[in-house]
């Protein structure tokens, strides 16, 4: 049987966190599949990476440090890891649900004929019976993910085709390091062997990464608007009461949608997933979407008009009326009790 | 310059107003139960297509959408706003893809179609969120990618002599490894931590981004133009008066292709063609928990307010 492979994004010398995450789930499906962890790394200059990837695990990483791979480009990643996989035979592989997992993990997975399951929210090993075919399987990949705008939650198997793979959002998994002093090995690919000049039609003229502004993943309280702060005006109140409290702002999908605000505060399964020690739900109704990136919060307090909202049930108090009316009060009443 | 551009597009079931009966038993969607609206970032792609359009007249815009019948609302709605035709791609055979089998069956109507320059689709679709046919469909035809574009920066035609930092002009690589090559285009990526502009040759495939522009509205001339287009299908049950009108009106018929019309390899289509499998569906149920539950009034808030500071929850 093949390993388990993650694909590491590596952004400056940085292994992403997306991808320790996916290393650190990695590594438990690599223990309940009794078989390795195996990491590939593509990128320039990152001699000395596999002193952050080891300690997550790893057993094997594949190393391609090529000039032509500097940044992300789908053709030659593609190229390179469709190459791999063809000799290796992973039985699983892991990308993140990023801009670059997005883009690579379909181009691969067509190219093996192999079975992709995008955002999935958990990753479990199990057997399956198809009745039909009279055929048993054992330990497939459960790729579980909210489907149909959250309204269901659906496991998803590839019984016949390998790798079976999966991309997974950032801040989903959990990281954690499995043994500070594990030590692997270094394959290295011959990019120069694999890489074809058609490979590199495709150019990255420029480019400029922002560090994100927001850091709703790391903030230990969330202030959280969604449509029922009815309007732009209506949700921007959310921000006094983040600040007052220290907090950072996040938003549902449908707030998002809405232009209420920017993407990068969404969350949920198409968002971020978020796990702070207080949650203030603002006129979000909790679709599966929006809870699945915040249901583990150690605290939720649920502001909406909506007694049936289905965030009701995952919260820990519930406070009902008009948001619009009760945000402007708890900031009144916790300068009044700080002071 | 006239390019042939494809859009891909997609009828969704409108997720935000799902009822009871949208899954059937064997885990896939019942799409009759649900209202059906054109994709939004189709939309968007549909409007990079028509502002390509507008900059290079003699440009046309085809739309391409594989679904049910019905989906031939799409492609009117699609010659509405300023599309030039469309092929609906339906037959059972289709049915239960996941999005390579999708994406197969959509790669081998575009070579059926076989004079493209661009190809543009949504980035992903509201049903499935998985953002895989438009890569996976510049796989099967063998095409480069720009996915999450939000804007076509500039358009050059034919192969131009550059000095390629890997040392590849596109001379060469149209000579030598025969790559069709057509043009250039400079694309803006919107990626999740910044901005970037690529350069790609065409033919290719791009997926563009919800914070594109958004699509210009329909055209009173075109709705009036378009409203009797019509499938194969949808003629069959229309009367005499209707085959009168468009007798001499060829572009009212929309053309539709069954499995028969495309070349495939049925193993690759459907459900035989579809690595994945849905193993198990779950309707979302909470496990209800007692919430506290508290009123508006400003005493029963403070109350709340001085426990979180008292257990440090804030504050």
């Amino acid at each position: 049987m093949g390993n388990v492979f993650v694909i590491c994004e590596i952004e400056e010398g940085k292994v992403a966190d997306v991808s320790l995450e996916l290393l650190t789930k990695g590594r438990s499906l690599a223990n309940d599949l009794n078989c390795k962890l195996e990491a590939v790394a593509l990128g320039h200059n990152i001699k000395g990476i596999e002193s952050q990837i080891y300690p997550y695990g790893v057993d094997v990483i594949h190393l391609g440090d090529d000039k032509r791979l500097e940044f992300y480009t789908t053709l030659p990643y593609t190229s390179i890891i469709v190459d791999l996989f063809k000799a290796e035979k992973p039985e699983v592989c892991l990308l993140g649900a990023s801009t670059l997992g997005r883009d690579l993990g379909p181009r691969v997975s067509s190219a093996l004929f192999s079975g992709l399951t995008a955002d999935c929210t958990a990753l479990e090993i199990g057997d399956h019976s198809d009745k039909k075919a009279g055929k048993e399987y054992k330990d497939l990949l459960y790729q579980i993910r909210p489907a149909f705008g959250g309204n269901i939650v659906a496991t998803i198997i590839n019984p016949d085709c390998r790798p079976q793979m999966a991309t997974v959002r950032e801040g989903v998994m959990k990281m954690e390091i499995h043994d500070a002093s594990y030590k692997g090995e270094i394959k290295e690919i011959d990019v120069d062997k694999i890489l074809k000049p058609e490979d590199l039609v495709v150019k990255v003229i420029e480019r400029h990464m922002e560090k994100s502004k927001v850091n709703i993943k790391n903030s230990s309280i969330i202030v959280a608007g969604g449509y029922g702060m009815g309007s732009k005006e209506g949700f921007n109140q959310l921000y006094q009461l983040a600040d007052v409290l220290s907090a950072e702002v996040g938003a549902s999908r449908a707030a998002v949608d809405a232009g209420f605000a920017d993407h990068e505060r969404q969350i949920g399964q198409t968002g971020v997933t978020v796990r702070p020690k207080l949650y203030i739900a603002c006129g979000i109704s909790g679709q599966i979407q929006h809870t699945a990136g915040m249901e583990e919060s150690s605290m939720i307090i649920a502001i909406n008009n909506d007694s049936n909202a289905p965030i009701n049930k995952i919260a820990d108090y519930v406070i009902n009326g008009d948001v619009n009316d009760i945000v402007p009060k708890l900031i009144k009443l916790y300068k009044k009790n700080t002071k | 310059m006239g390019l042939k551009i494809i859009v891909l597009a997609k009828q969704v079931p409108d997720t935000r107003n799902v009822g009871k009966d949208a899954m059937k038993a064997d885990g896939t969607v019942n799409r009759a139960a649900l209202p059906a609206i054109f994709n939004p970032e189709d939309l968007n792609a549909l409007e990079q297509a028509l502002r390509l359009k507008d900059r290079y007249p003699g440009s046309e815009v085809t739309i391409l959408t594989m679904g049910p019948g019905r989906a031939a609302d799409i492609i009117r709605e699609g010659l509405y706003r300023g599309a030039d035709n469309g092929y609906l791609l339906t037959d059972r055979a289709f049915a239960g893809s996941d999005t390579l089998a999708t994406s197969y069956a959509i790669s081998c109507a575009i070579k059926k179609i076989s004079d493209y320059d661009i190809i543009i689709a949504g980035r992903q679709a509201i049903d499935g969120d998985t953002a895989q046919v438009g890569p996976q469909v510049a796989e099967k035809l063998g095409l480069p990618q720009v996915t999450y574009a939000e804007e076509i920066v500039s358009v050059t035609e034919g192969i131009v002599a550059e000095d390629d930092k890997y040392g590849v002009p596109h001379a060469i690589l149209a000579d030598e490894v025969s790559l069709n090559i057509k043009g250039s285009l400079v694309i803006k990526r919107r990626l999740e931590r910044g901005v970037e502009t690529v350069g790609t040759t065409f033919p290719c495939v791009l997926t563009v981004n919800a914070s594109a522009p958004d699509c210009r509205p329909r055209n009173a001339k075109k709705v009036q133009k378009y409203k009797h287009a019509k499938t194969v299908t949808e003629i069959q049950d229309q009367s005499e008066d209707y085959m009168d009108l468009t007798a001499d009106r060829p572009y009212l018929k929309i053309e539709e292709w069954s499995v028969n019309d495309i070349e495939t390899d049925i193993n690759w289509l459907g459900l035989s063609g579809s690595p994945t499998k849905v193993k198990k569906i779950e309707n979302v149920v909470f496990q209800a928990k007692e919430a506290k539950k508290i009123s508006s009034d400003e005493s029963e808030l403070e109350e709340l307010i001085v426990e979180l500071i008292e257990n440090h929850t804030i504050g």
